[in-house]
């Protein structure tokens, strides 16, 4: 079995990004780019499944600009077989994505595609179910525990609720939720090792359907602050603040 | 322009994100098409069809949409799209499922989450977990949005009601199927719903803790909430998370204890009208957001508010 796994270079969870002083987008000088954290949890279960002889290899692909390169051999560190970029000289929306990945699918033919349920930067949630309606795939979203088994997978999905467990018929894809797996951190062999595994580069603009955007970005602005609160010396002092400033406990 | 919205609801009741999904519509435009799809849940369409500011309810009554599995659902609104400039959905976990299924097939790129309408085709959304606010404009003729509910209060029952007309199943396609689920099952009102919330964090140390929760959440009529942390240790189900990949809340008293406050918490919760923090690190983050703050152990805390409440 062959699996995908489509990753994003996005800003490091810790950073707190802010906008642009001009307010046209979010200010990226300088921060630390790392693998979106719901797709260092894909690729992990691809890792784990390979591990465990139900898949043979595992593919990362990204699409992006060509310093994604580094997050492809981040992933190559952490156990991927090889990888892909589709190289484009700007940042692209989701359904570009999905499309370009619809192309690779194509060409490479896997069995289950595992992605982040979104991309932190973004907060779209969006390119695995595109990519799953353009293939005519199943999908299974938000997936906490994932069991194969011949050619079909159950697959338990995080809902509001609580939890549901849909059976897809593969090929299929589906997106992480957190508690998938802990994904380990790359060893400093493995990093050596990833240096000389192959990564091939294919242009997005080469692919032949219309990459441009579909929506335009008008500003970047901070949320609305919130009046600085008071602190309060004890337990009753809370409860009369409560009660009779903010009069939402009767 | 006509606008459809997709409700969400589990065949028997409707779902508030639904209400608030309507309320956005109405301020796109004044043709509101509602789609109730579900197996035996006419009195869904009922519920809908008195809303205000409901023009039709389109109900597609079949066991293929008993579960709501995405690929049914997108293969149902496809079928109808035609009609439709505007399609909308709840950002719910419902809504994320299905909704860019329906964006891919119409070759449109959805808008996110969005919290505010400030014309037929510009949107406000957050992004990088609400640390910055976007303003968007759609260049496609087929605007496909989800909604974040908290930013709209839902529509209640009018005076008029709609008419509800019955639409075709087109099926299955039988690539996923449902197996069994596990709902979380509470007293307590829905986290979403509630209009006080108390959330643990870390700072519990243990899922037995909770009842120290638990116990003021009664007597508050509120519902018990979580942060990440407290999921990932363990003391709580996923459904209790709050925040960036968790539920986004907004109630009128939000009580959080014995969370520090990171970006990813506080994404699901700044928009609750009063906030109340209780930490005994008097440095943790989420008194920045507080209106009321008290650095105190929760252990002692709780029991006091509990025995005074």
């Amino acid at each position: 079995m062959k699996i995908l796994v489509p990753i994003k270079r996005v800003v490091d969870y810790n950073v707190k990004v802010r906008p642009l002083s001009d307010q046209s987008n979010v200010d990226l000088n300088n921060v630390k780019m790392s693998v979106n954290p719901f797709c260092e949890i894909a690729l992990e279960e691809a890792v784990r499944l390979k591990e465990s002889g139900a898949a043979s290899e595992v593919i990362a692909v990204t699409v992006g600009k060509q310093d994604s390169q580094e997050q492809l051999r981040t992933a190559l560190a952490l156990g991927a077989d090889r990888a892909i970029l589709v190289e484009s000289d700007n940042l692209v929306e989701p359904l570009v994505i999905a499309k370009a990945l619809a192309n690779i699918c194509e060409d490479e033919n896997p069995n289950l595609i595992i992605l982040g349920k979104q991309a932190i930067d973004g907060d779209n949630n969006q390119t695995g179910q595109m990519l799953a309606a353009l293939m005519g795939y199943a999908q299974a979203t938000n997936a906490s525990e994932i069991n194969i088994s011949g050619d079909s997978a159950n697959v338990t999905r995080e809902i509001d609720g609580g939890l549901q467990t849909i059976q897809v018929s593969l090929p299929a894809i589906v997106t992480t939720d957190l508690r998938l797996n802990e994904p380990r951190y790359a060893s400093l062999p493995n990093i050596m090792k990833a240096k000389k595994k192959e990564l091939n580069i294919i242009s997005l603009a080469d692919m032949g359907f219309d990459i441009s955007n579909r929506t335009e970005l008008l500003s970047v602005e901070l949320p609305a602050e919130r009046a600085a609160g008071v602190t309060v010396e004890s337990v009753d002092e809370l409860m009369d603040k409560l009660k009779n400033e903010a009069k939402v406990i009767s | 322009m006509k606008i459809l919205v997709i409700a969400e609801h589990d065949n028997n009741n409707l779902k508030g994100s639904t209400n608030s999904t309507i309320a956005a519509a109405r301020e796109i435009g004044s043709d509101i098409n509602v789609l109730v799809a579900g197996l035996a849940c006419s009195n869904v369409a009922n519920e809908v069809a008195s809303l205000d500011g409901v023009t039709t309810v389109l109900l597609a009554d079949d066991a293929a949409y008993e579960n709501f599995l995405a690929e049914d659902i997108a293969k149902l609104v496809i079928s109808i799209a035609d009609d439709f400039e505007y399609i909308l959905a709840p950002a719910t976990t419902f809504g994320k499922n299905f909704l860019p299924r329906v964006s891919a097939l119409l070759d449109s790129q959805q808008i996110s989450e969005i919290t505010a309408v400030l014309g037929p085709d510009t949107f406000k959304r957050p992004i990088y977990a609400g640390s910055c606010i976007a303003t968007v404009k759609t260049l496609d003729d087929k605007k496909i949005i989800s909604v974040r509910s908290t930013a709209f209060d839902g529509v209640n029952s009018g005076s008029a009601i709609a008419e509800v007309k019955d639409i075709a199943s087109v099926g299955t396609d039988g690539k996923s199927s449902f197996v069994n689920e596990e709902l979380a099952v509470s007293d307590r009102p829905e986290l979403t719903a509630a209009d006080i919330v108390i959330s643990g964090g870390r700072g519990m140390q243990s899922g037995d803790n909770f009842h120290l929760l638990d116990s003021i959440a009664d007597k508050l009529g509120a519902a018990v909430g979580a942060s990440r942390a407290a999921v990932d240790a363990g003391f709580v189900p996923n459904d209790y998370q709050v925040g960036q990949t968790g539920k986004i809340v907004a109630p009128d008293l939000y009580i959080a204890v014995g969370i520090s406050g990171a970006i990813q918490h506080l994404a699901g919760m700044k928009d609750s009208k009063v906030i109340v923090a209780i930490n005994k690190d008097e440095d943790a983050p989420i008194f920045q957001v507080a209106d009321y703050g008290l650095v105190a152990d929760l252990f002692e805390a709780l029991p006091e508010l509990d025995s005074k409440l």
